[in-house]
């Protein structure tokens, strides 16, 4: 085991764990942020979606070693008054059933919405392709990132 | 226990200060009950608590999968106690027999069964605060009306629930069938899209589901089991294992697994990735290959016990002028729901505290009591949200590994299915096959032969459905397949493929007539409207409602030439789960590929509850089954699952879905089911648009194995 200092959501925090483990782990057993999601552990169903520097990337397959300086936000940490468009607009539409995958497709959405303001169809399609909605959600997901883009 | 007391209330203080109304009733007099009060019980149970400020928390007590029922079955209590739904807080309760029935998410019956029970809850509890009131005021209830958690005399005198509450809780409930419920003109919340009561929590990353649970001094536990279905474990060596940071113990477990209990989740997966086994077998192990042609063999035989038999199928066949005969087939699947399996177990001397996500509670619970030798009575089950199940926690397999490992281990854990353990570890729709026969004579199917095959199904066939009732000589016949690969039920079982199957071959039945396949099935209801042939489940005329009206949204009309380029539609119709739903599917030829582009549903499932969850409902119902007819693949090689993430086994993705428009007939009918049967005619429908874009059949799910072009 060893001590890592990583920032997550703006604040500082040590944790400790061997250098192999997932961000995604850390995330949730160190840190109790459950945000977060276990899908697939191989980056294929895109649940455990976080912000690494503002980039989307998988929390399961990147090792705590890894993290380094980076800023790591998580969806807990996406809007502090819960106002971010792309939450605005998932209430408008209710596009959650069960939920789960949800964090990860949020996280997704805000960072193609902060990379590409008014994305069209094909833009949409192929940034939100990385993530698995096993409830089939993904009209509402299209129409609720449409909506989020128009509020900006 | 006093039988004679028919009714009771009980009253408990809250922590709020407010009153909490529990709300049983006992069976008529007349009803043979036991000495045993659960037993005694009748469907009402309704459970709320209104506290002085107005504020009313409603119970839902069935578990919550993503079909909305935590938001929808509290809306139909609050309708009928007339309250507004910004005053209601709702609450996930645990499995609690005493009070509630039927605590499944399953047969999307959950509104279905409680419709009637949920309404009682919230008019018996209006008829009370109603009671209180006419005291309050020294007048007669029947000169005030409640809605708007406000009651109102006729002089306009008025008072809040909230003020009400203490004294209501006071007084002697009426007899269910003395209050009088709201007739469905007088709705005002029931039929209003209201968003999921869960959205803040989902939005912002609250611990809701099982995977989320966390308790002091908790352990995280994974286990090994046989890789493929047949073998057994010999030995294992679990020293790597135990050199893992965290990992705490390991032991054999469950005759053949082994369990790995550690302190954080990350060990507990490394520590079962360095478990190293051997395993036995008996050199049995099926493949899919094998099972395919064990089905195959069966669909030519005739079944010791026809499930229907009507007229003389074998004349009609012989006197027809022309046979068609399809056969169809379809592999194992798993369910995937996104969380996977997982539940916390605390098993201590005297009790069992179990906690999770869970489609059947009860029958869990029975389960572990009978697994740890204990008394039902100590264990207590907690219904966390669910990452989706779709029939996979209809199983209890990961509640039964946590509570064994919680017991064997003396600590409480949360026992984890890692995705890979999910979609191998067993519990699959089953692998089936049908046969379908069509005798034709004079312009009309004259006779009907439908033969199943199934692997571990005792029943592939629902032999009192649609076609059976509209044709004269009917022989509908199925086949057990006995398998090592365990099932369950997945999304509409059954139907879920045997759809698919049968609306693609009525299209080929319909097409060698020279007619319209919504004329041919219109022409199919009527006979079962003027000559119905023996029993059957469905009603005319809502099957023939639905079909009409997803023809008129979908202007459907005379097909392109087949192969042309551009749009062209298919068209399928089912009834399961008390529903009814008709589609159209169209999908696009661009010259090159065939995509689909949409789907136009129409459903009757009576009364619509929440309108913008019931579109959900329906939507994820046509995605899902599109996306599993086309994609979705498993098989065995020596019992092995050939797929175990999501890299070998496809989902349907972003882009991939069809526009769904969904209409709904409008009913004052009681609410039947929502959250499957949109899924069994999806794949009908895009096979059959699929038919009329490309010329190409498809006999095999998923389809993109079986035909070029598609998607």
């Amino acid at each position: 085991m060893a001590k890592y200092n990583i920032t997550v959501n703006g604040k500082k925090r040590q944790v400790e764990a061997d250098s192999d483990t997932p961000l995604l782990w850390v995330l949730r057993d160190n840190l109790h942020l459950y945000g977060t999601k276990y899908g697939c552990g191989i980056a294929e169903c895109g649940a455990c979606t976080i912000h690494y520097n503002g980039n989307p990337m998988r929390a399961c397959t990147m090792t705590v070693g890894s993290v380094g300086e980076a800023a790591i936000t998580t969806i807990e940490g996406l809007s502090e008054n819960t106002n971010h468009p792309v939450l605005q607009a998932w209430r408008e539409h209710d596009v959650p059933q069960c939920g789960y995958c949800q964090a990860g497709q949020i996280m997704t959405a805000a960072a193609l919405l902060a990379e590409t303001p008014n994305p069209d169809d094909d833009e949409i399609e192929a940034a939100m392709y990385t993530n698995i909605c096993r409830c089939g959600t993904y009209n509402k997901i299209m129409a609720a990132v449409k909506t989020a883009a128009s509020m900006k | 226990m006093d039988n004679n007391r028919r009714n009771f209330i009980k009253i408990t203080a809250t922590v709020g200060g407010g009153l909490m109304l529990g709300f049983s009733w006992l069976k008529p007099s007349g009803e043979k009950g036991g000495t045993d009060l659960h037993t005694d019980f009748i469907e009402l149970n309704g459970y709320l608590k209104i506290a002085p400020d107005g504020k009313v928390t409603i119970q839902s007590p069935n578990p919550e999968v993503g079909q909305n029922v935590k938001t929808s079955m509290p809306m139909i209590v609050a309708e009928e106690l007339g309250v507004n739904w910004k005053d209601v807080i709702v609450e996930q309760a645990p499995l609690n027999t005493a009070v509630f029935k039927r605590q499944v998410a399953g047969g999307s019956q959950s509104i279905r069964q409680t419709w009637t029970t949920l309404r009682t809850a919230g008019a018996t509890a209006r008829h009370l605060l109603i009671e209180a009131a006419a005291k309050q005021w020294g007048v007669s209830p029947s000169e005030c009306s409640a809605s708007e958690s406000t009651v109102r005399h006729t002089s306009g005198k008025t008072a809040s629930y909230g003020s009400l509450a203490t004294l209501a809780a006071t007084l002697t409930p009426p007899e269910p069938e003395q209050v009088k419920l709201k007739d469905p003109s007088e709705f005002t919340l029931i039929g209003t899209s209201q968003i999921n009561v869960d959205m803040e929590d989902i939005l912002t990353g609250k611990p809701i589901f099982g995977m989320d649970q966390h308790r002091p001094g908790m352990m995280y536990s994974t286990a090994l089991r046989p890789p493929a279905f047949g073998q057994k474990l010999k030995s294992f060596d679990d020293r790597a294992a135990r050199a893992v940071n965290g990992v705490q113990q390991v032991f054999r477990f469950a005759n053949d697994k082994v369990a790995v209990v550690a302190t954080s989740t990350w060990a507990a997966i490394k520590g079962k990735k360095a478990l190293q086994a051997i395993w036995e077998d008996d050199g049995t192990l099926e493949s899919t290959a094998s099972q395919n042609e064990a089905m195959r063999k069966k669909l030519d035989e005739p079944a010791a016990q026809p499930k229907r038999s009507d007229g003389d199928v074998k004349a009609a066949f012989a006197a027809a002028e022309k046979v068609i005969e399809r056969v169809y087939e379809a592999p194992f699947l798993p369910h995937n729901p996104m969380e996977p399996g997982n539940f916390f177990a605390h098993v201590t001397a005297d009790k069992v505290e179990l906690s999770g996500p869970a489609q059947a509670p009860e029958r869990f619970r029975k389960e572990v009591a009978d697994l740890l030798k204990r008394d039902e009575s100590t264990i207590s089950i907690g219904l966390t949200r669910m990452g989706g199940g779709f029939g996979r926690r209809l199983r209890g397999d990961f509640v039964l590994e946590a509570a064994e490992i919680s017991s064997i281990a003396q600590a409480p854990v949360l026992h984890v299915y890692t995705r890979e353990d999910d979609m191998t570890a067993g519990i699959y729709r089953p692998a089936c096959q049908y046969k379908f026969r069509a005798a034709i004579k004079g312009g009309r199917m004259t006779g009907y032969h439908l033969t199943g095959a199934g692997m571990n199904m005792d029943n592939t066939v629902r032999e009192n459905y649609f076609p059976a009732g509209a044709i004269e000589h009917c022989l509908i016949e199925s086949h057990n397949i006995p398998s090592k690969v365990t099932i369950g039920p997945w999304r509409a079982p059954v139907t879920n493929f045997l759809a698919t199957a049968e609306q693609s071959f009525l299209d080929e039945v319909a097409e060698a007539l020279g007619q319209d396949a919504v004329q041919f099935r219109l022409d199919l209801y009527e006979r079962a409207r003027t000559n119905p042939v023996g029993k059957f489940d469905y009603d005319v005329e809502k099957s023939v409602g639905v079909i009409k009206l997803a023809a008129e949204k979908a202007n459907w009309g005379a097909p392109k030439a087949i192969g042309a380029t551009g749009t062209h539609q298919g068209f399928s119709a089912y009834y399961s789960h008390n529903s009814y739903v008709a589609e159209v599917a169209e999908l696009q030829n661009t010259g090159r590929k065939t995509v689909v582009k949409k789907v136009i549903c129409a459903v009757d499932c009576g009364i619509v509850i929440n309108p913008i969850a019931a579109i959900n409902q329906a939507e994820g119902g046509v995605v899902d089954g599109i996306g599993h007819a086309m994609y979705g693949d498993f098989d065995f090689v020596d019992g092995k699952p050939q797929q175990d993430n999501f890299d070998t086994f496809r989902l349907v993705r972003m882009g991939e879905q069809p526009a769904v428009e969904v209409h709904f007939v409008k009913s004052n009918n009681d609410p039947t089911g929502l959250g499957e049967p949109t899924l069994p005619p999806a794949g009908g429908a895009v096979a059959n648009a699929f038919y009329r874009a490309t010329g190409q059949r498809i006999y095999v799910q998923p389809f993109v194995k079986g035909v070029k072009g598609l998607g």
